[in-house]
């Protein structure tokens, strides 16, 4: 009963991280690709790592993956964040067919500071880049 | 079919593909943001091997290296996207 259970965590765990292999291969633009690996990635991991506790069964591996799975739900929007706008602002390329993007135009390069595009009248704003 | 031969025949040739396209996207490129993501897909895919090979091997011990792993692969995606905004030539 047990294994039964592992085989459809880990089983479901392994489809859904071929998914976010084949997106990431797949899929036209750094942008799409960043929220394939940090979606799928997380949860096929996770439920491989409940798979693991499951069978161990005890209380020492169940605090440890309790502890690896709330580390990667924290860290992987971070990162994925971080790169994002680090992509944005060394230029990476949208694709080509994608239709809005909101922040061209309020990224300021020299000073690293994002425009919200509600200033104040007042307020002392440093040239635009197109 | 035990769990054994279901870990070893379906979930490790699974892993051992997705691991085999995210390093094609590594190979490929075309930015250095590219590679950077699929590096940190590559640790997390590594994280996945981990807890099956535990298992398979009935070796709790492994856990606390794909813990390490984790921390490495967050640690790796900071420091690349801080150094990569903060460098002179962007491009």
């Amino acid at each position: 009963m047990v294994d039964i259970l592992i085989m459809i965590l880990s089983g479901i765990a392994a489809l859904f991280i071929l998914l976010a292999a084949i997106g990431l291969v797949r899929m036209p633009d750094f942008y799409l690709r960043v929220s394939v690996t940090t979606k799928a990635a997380t949860l096929g991991i996770g439920m491989m790592l409940v798979g693991a506790a499951i069978y161990f069964a005890e209380v020492s591996v169940t605090s440890r993956v309790l502890a690896i799975i709330f580390f990667l739900l924290l860290t992987a929007p971070v990162a994925a964040h971080m790169i994002g706008r680090t992509s944005y602002f060394i230029g990476t390329e949208l694709w080509k067919k994608t239709i809005l993007d909101e922040l061209k135009g309020q990224y300021v390069k020299d000073s690293h500071r994002l425009l919200s595009g509600e200033e104040a009248p007042g307020e002392e704003l440093p040239p635009k880049e197109a | 079919m035990t769990l054994y031969n279901f870990l070893y025949y379906a979930i490790l040739p699974i892993l051992s593909l997705s691991i085999v396209l995210v390093f094609y996207r590594f190979l490929k490129g075309p930015g250095i943001v590219d590679r950077v993501i699929a590096l940190d897909l590559l640790i997390t895919i590594g994280i996945g091997i981990i807890s099956v090979y535990s298992i398979l091997t009935n070796q709790a011990t492994f856990l606390d290296i794909a813990m390490i792993l984790a921390l490495i692969a967050f640690l790796g995606t900071v420091a690349f996207s801080y150094y990569l905004e903060k460098r002179e030539k962007n491009g």
